[in-house]
């Protein structure tokens, strides 16, 4: 599955917020292309900072952040766009729109970087037919259950077919049955090239893939294992 | 094609968001019409009262006599070194003669017995003058002084506080009305920037999942433009409609019942008023929407 290319490259990261907070102390982490990785630790640990880091929401202090071929501590302003449609997000909460229907939730995302209407249509049906909501494009995302809701999400995050998938806590809101089904969704996404970074705190979903898991506490990573398990007991 | 794309996506968000918004929207776009209707009425009293003012200006004249035994060929070059200067609208040359017969028919028409016992003289006959007109009346002064200084000029009538009159009216007219459209304007921009606001909140949500997915900060702004630039251009329409029905039927009016008045107040006519009009009007409204939105969406939406 990995090709050796590093897509996401962190070197002596250190992140202080304002207040003289630190968040992240100085971590390194290599992340090549196509691996499938599960970021884990409590709260506090340096996950959130690490997401706005990979985002570009927030810069870093000192150290150096590649991701995707660009260098995240000098990137321009104009330029942090081009860089977040080569990352596709997933949220807990999924962050729908709900004054517009499925089809609309996942179209926007190809509006916003001006996507002619006709490869518009294309694509947001083909990927809505892979999350398998084909038949649901015509739903708002308040009649959806909480699983659907969360592979419009996914739809919308890869319909621009971006390099890499960031999802924050995927199956925070979810049930057993609909948790799973996102994760082998995911699974099925990193398996046709996508890099996957799994931001989570369920135990049972990291313990049962055996993928890379990180563990992160008090703004160091503890832990990097191939084919690890949730290592961190939670306070 | 995708620079296309992305203009038409942001005139229908545009759209859209006025539309979401609309009583705003309709409270926007009625301040910027009241203003610009209260300010097109203003415009055509200021216009039309500069070119009455004008037209009074150019009979507020200076009259100059000349010494005794110049010559007609001094006289006339007194007169090309006067409508040599650039303020001078122009000239009015009466001889003597020509005084004497304007002074018979005037002043002693009544009185023929008295205009016989001159005979074949003249009483005016060190009368010649010119009447100066000016084009900007206050440069009255400056004229009298640069007078003074001509060889074979002998007196000098001046109104110079009949200038100064018309001058502090013109002053004070021009002072009040531009007060009264600068606040109008003032609140004007305040509304925009209210909708705008308003539009913001609401799109809260959407505007944070566009920058998260990668939207430019032209895809997130131009939206809010859209609707400031709309809203302008509506606004500033609707009273140009108004006002150009009004000002054709009022000139109408005062051509039919009130001729007379013509004569001392010089109207503008409808074609000349509606081109100085149209373009101010348009640039205000369109200006108004895009300081306002453009200024609204930097303070708000911090991309």
């Amino acid at each position: 599955m990995s090709d050796g290319i590093n897509i996401i490259s962190l070197e002596q990261v250190k992140k202080t917020y304002g207040k003289g907070t630190d968040a992240l102390l100085g971590i390194d982490l290599k992340i090549k292309k196509g691996e499938f990785v599960f970021i884990v630790g409590t709260s506090g640990s340096g996950k959130s900072t690490l997401i706005r880091l990979l985002l570009r929401e927030i810069k870093p202090t000192s150290g150096t952040l590649l991701v995707n071929g660009h260098d995240l501590s000098v990137l321009k302003r104009r330029q942090v766009s081009v860089h977040r449609q080569g990352i596709g997000t997933v949220f807990q909460n999924f962050r729908l729109l709900n004054d517009r229907d499925v089809y609309e939730n996942v179209a926007f995302a190809q509006r916003i970087i001006g996507t002619p209407k006709h490869e518009i249509k294309k694509q947001t049906t083909t990927m809505l037919q892979i999350v398998g909501l084909g038949d649901k494009m015509h739903s708002r995302p308040d009649q959806l259950s909480g699983g659907e809701q969360q592979r419009v999400a996914i739809a919308r995050a890869l319909v621009n077919h971006p390099p890499i998938l960031l999802a924050d806590e995927p199956t925070g809101n979810l049930d057993p049955k609909n948790s799973w089904e996102i994760m082998k969704l995911l699974e099925e996404v990193n398996k046709n090239g996508t890099t996957v970074l799994v931001v989570t705190h369920n135990r049972e979903i990291v313990d049962e893939m055996k993928k890379r898991v990180v563990t992160l506490h008090n703004g160091k990573i503890i832990s990097d294992e191939r084919k690890g398990g949730y290592r961190y007991e939670e306070d | 094609m995708r620079k296309i794309n992305l203009l038409f996506y942001s005139v229908k968000q545009g759209m859209k968001s006025m539309y979401h918004n609309r009583l705003f929207t309709l409270a926007s776009i009625g301040t910027i019409a009241t203003c610009l209707f209260i300010f097109g009425l203003f415009f055509f009293l200021l216009t039309n009262f500069e070119s009455s003012v004008n037209k009074v200006e150019r009979t507020v004249g200076i009259t100059i006599f000349f010494k005794e035994g110049i010559t007609e060929k001094e006289i006339k070059e007194i007169g090309n070194k006067i409508k040599a200067k650039p303020e001078v609208d122009h000239i009015v040359y009466t001889s003597a003669e020509e005084a004497w017969e304007n002074c018979k028919k005037d002043m002693l028409s009544n009185n023929p017995d008295l205009i016989d016992t001159f005979g074949k003289d003249n009483p005016l006959e060190n009368s010649a003058s010119y009447d100066i007109y000016l084009s900007d009346l206050s440069k009255q002064q400056d004229m009298v002084d640069y007078l003074g200084t001509l060889e074979g000029v002998r007196q000098i009538n001046s109104s110079l506080e009949t200038a100064n009159n018309m001058i502090a009216i013109n002053s004070l007219v021009t002072g009040m009305c531009s007060i009264l459209i600068g606040v109008l304007l003032f609140v004007s921009l305040f509304l925009i920037h209210t909708t705008v606001k308003m539009g913001i909140a609401v799109r809260k949500e959407e505007i944070a999942v566009m920058r998260l997915i990668g939207a430019s900060d032209f895809v997130i702004r131009s939206p809010f433009m859209v609707e400031g630039i709309t809203m302008g251009l509506i606004g500033s329409a609707i009273p140009l409609g108004v006002l150009y029905l009004i000002y054709r039927e009022c000139m109408d009016y005062m051509n039919s019942y009130y001729a007379g008045i013509s004569s001392w107040i010089n109207f503008i006519s409808v074609k000349e008023e509606f081109m100085r009009l149209i373009p101010a009007a348009l640039a205000i409204g369109v200006g108004m929407g895009v300081v306002g939105s453009y200024f609204t969406v930097r303070k708000h939406l911090k991309i």
